[in-house]
Order: C-alpha cells, then structure tokens, then sequence
C-alpha cells in the first residue's frame, strides 16, 4: 500500500462511502444549527495534483473562508471545510444574530471568527465521529483553526503532509449546497478529507478490503 | 500597437524562465515560497514555488526538484545558466512563507517560517543577494515579477498590491 497503484476501483468505493457518511452526518449538524435546508451532493473521489486541488476549491486566488483541522489517532490526515464568502456571511448572520455582518476587515472579525470556528468544531466533530463509528478507528479532530483568504494559500496548507510522500492527493470532496430563495440551491462549500498516505492502510485494514 | 506581453505561469512545487517582455506569476502562496532569481542585464528571470525546506523530507522515490529549497534554487541556477547567464550577476527577490493557522508547535504547523530559512539558506550558499522580500505574517499573497524593471508585484487579500 505504499504505492498510489495498489489502490484499487474499490479501495476509492470505500473511500467515497468515508466521505458519504461523513458528510451526510456534518450536513444534518448543520442543517439543525442553521435551521434551514441543506443538501449535498454524492461524494468526489479523486486522485489530483496539487494545482486540480485548488481547482476543486473555488481556484487559486478565489477569497473563501476556510476551516483547517488536523486529525489525529489511529488514522491521520487533514480536513478543510471550504465556504465560500457568501455563505460565511449568511451563516455568521443567523449564528451571531448580527444580520449586518459583511466580511470588510479579514483581519479582526471579532464574533463572526469565533462563531465560524465553532461552526467548524461542529461540522468536523459530526463528519469524524461517524467516521470513527463506521471504520472502529480512535480519531481526534485538533480545535479548528479559521483563515479567510485566497484558497492556493489556505489548501496547500494541507497538502503539506502528503506533498513529503507526493506530487498528487487521493481527496474525498463532497459539495454543500444551501437552499437559497426560489428554492435554488447554491454552492455553500466543499468538505476535504485528506487522509496522510501512511494512513489508507489503517482505514482499507480496519474495514477488512487491505 | 497592441502589447504581446505574456505572463508566464507557475503551479505550485513548479519552476519556469521569462524573458522581458513576459512576465512570470504564481498565485496564492501562503506557506510556501515564491523565490524569484534575475539578471537586470539580460532582463531574465526565473521563479521556483518553494513548498517544503529540504529534500531530505521527501518520502517519494521521484524527486520533484522544484519543490524543495534546497534542489529548487539548485535547478533554477542551472536553468539560468543554460540560458547565458552569468551567476555573479544574479539577484533574489523572495514572498511567501506566511503561518496561515495558528497552531501548537508541531513541524508542519511552522512550515512557513522553515521554507523562508531554507531559501536564505540556500541563496547565502550561492552569495546571492537578496534585494526585496515580503515575507512571514498570516496572509496568502500572489507574486508577478517583470524582468523589464525587476518590480515584484505582490497582492494580498488585505493590502492590496505592493511593488517591492
């Protein structure tokens, strides 16, 4: 398993099924917390280079609110929660109550930060535990950290790890769409769970398909 | 008359050569480093998209040259030179290497700061010096770089754009 090649059709099944149970899970906490409706799309599970990474996101120098954690314990890795501005003002607004709420200084968003980290914790807390249920790994999310700017300088954050074993991801990516007016579903965000490479062997053997 | 300026592009862990009138761009550095080596003289430049200080981490049996400090400023060197230019009349102007998250104390957490040593490491190594830097801080910023007036633009989400 030390080589992308030994990944098979199915080890990426499994793979996006990680990333459907996740995400569903994150999706329903976020819907309950912002009561409103909100869908997502079947998961993406792709192996990339690190610049079809930052296409995934939104494109290099596109400004978007990102939440970063690391996972740590039995199997490690990276996870991104990727919002685009709009969404992160919507959903500062209904969290914090401030219905004024813009994004106009990045560098002191006062409680629209803490109320998007703590968006963070909850969106990244659901998608892990049931990971951790479904594969009977010990996983620990660190506390998320918030960065609003361009998505080249927030995601190759995460590919630091894997760019040491390298030059391309196995990402799982599931978009979520929030239901705007008209019921027209716009793009609210994308999830990325970037297992570390030494990490496929613990999740393939814990769900006995190595 | 219509301007045929090209702005030559660079990826991440990637490295190319502009020749005046083009100029060279790579987007969205947050720790990484975009270290930009030049001769005024030829109006030639080369860009390296630094990720990780030093090859001794790689882990992957192909090496990807441009992606460490270390082989990056080595290759770049040697593509200058294939190109005519002379060593002793080469300039540095670097950006890049910000802490994006603000975590504990691990390794990878003070990437940024890391990639930053590494390349001034390397450019002592070689004794070039380094004319203009915007580095550190915790903005993400997108660097050009004009061999025709060895202005480095750098853009950052908060500030603007600046010429170094």
């Amino acid at each position: 398993m030390n080589s992308k090649n030994d990944i098979t059709e199915m080890h990426l099944d499994v793979l996006k099924e990680i990333g459907n149970i996740g995400a569903a899970h994150a999706a329903t906490s976020l819907s309950q917390l912002l009561g409103q409706k909100i869908d997502m799309r079947v998961p993406k599970v792709e192996l990339v280079t690190f610049d079809e990474m930052f296409d995934l996101a939104g494109g290099t120098e596109k400004v978007v609110a990102g939440i970063f954690l690391r996972i740590e314990g039995d199997l490690t890795g990276t996870m991104f929660f990727v919002l685009t501005i709009e969404s992160a003002t919507q959903f500062i607004r209904k969290l914090t109550g401030d219905v004024a709420f813009t994004f106009t200084d990045v560098e002191d968003l006062g409680m629209g930060a803490s109320a998007l980290q703590e968006l963070g914790n909850i969106l990244s807390g659901s998608y892990l535990s049931a990971l951790s249920d479904f594969t009977s790994l010990n996983i620990y999310p660190t506390v998320p950290s918030l960065s609003i700017d361009m998505v080249g300088a927030i995601v190759s954050f995460g590919l630091i790890e894997v760019s040491q074993y390298s030059d391309e991801v196995i990402v799982i990516e599931t978009e979520i769409l929030q239901e705007g007016k008209q019921g027209v579903s716009s793009l609210a965000g994308h999830f990325f769970l970037l297992p570390d490479p030494p990490s496929y062997r613990t999740i393939f053997s814990s769900l006995g398909v190595l | 008359m219509v301007s045929v300026q090209t702005v030559v592009r660079v990826g991440i862990a990637d490295m190319n050569i502009a020749k005046s009138p083009q100029t060279i761009r790579t987007s969205g550095l947050g720790s990484c480093v975009g270290v930009v080596l030049y001769d005024s003289s030829k109006k030639i430049a080369g860009m390296v998209h630094v990720m990780l200080p030093d090859s001794e981490l790689g882990k992957s049996t192909k090496l990807n040259v441009a992606k460490f400090a270390d082989t990056g400023i080595h290759a770049m060197l040697e593509l200058l030179k294939a190109e005519g230019v002379r060593p002793f009349s080469i300039k540095a102007k670097i950006a890049g290497g910000a802490q994006m998250f603000q975590f504990g104390s691990n390794d990878t957490i003070r990437i940024g700061p890391r990639n930053v040593e590494a390349v001034k490491k390397e450019l002592k190594r070689y004794s070039i010096p380094i004319i203009a830097e915007d580095t550190g801080g915790s903005s993400g910023r997108t660097i050009e770089f004009d061999p025709d007036t060895n202005i480095l633009y750098v853009r950052t989400v908060n500030a603007g754009t600046q010429e170094i």
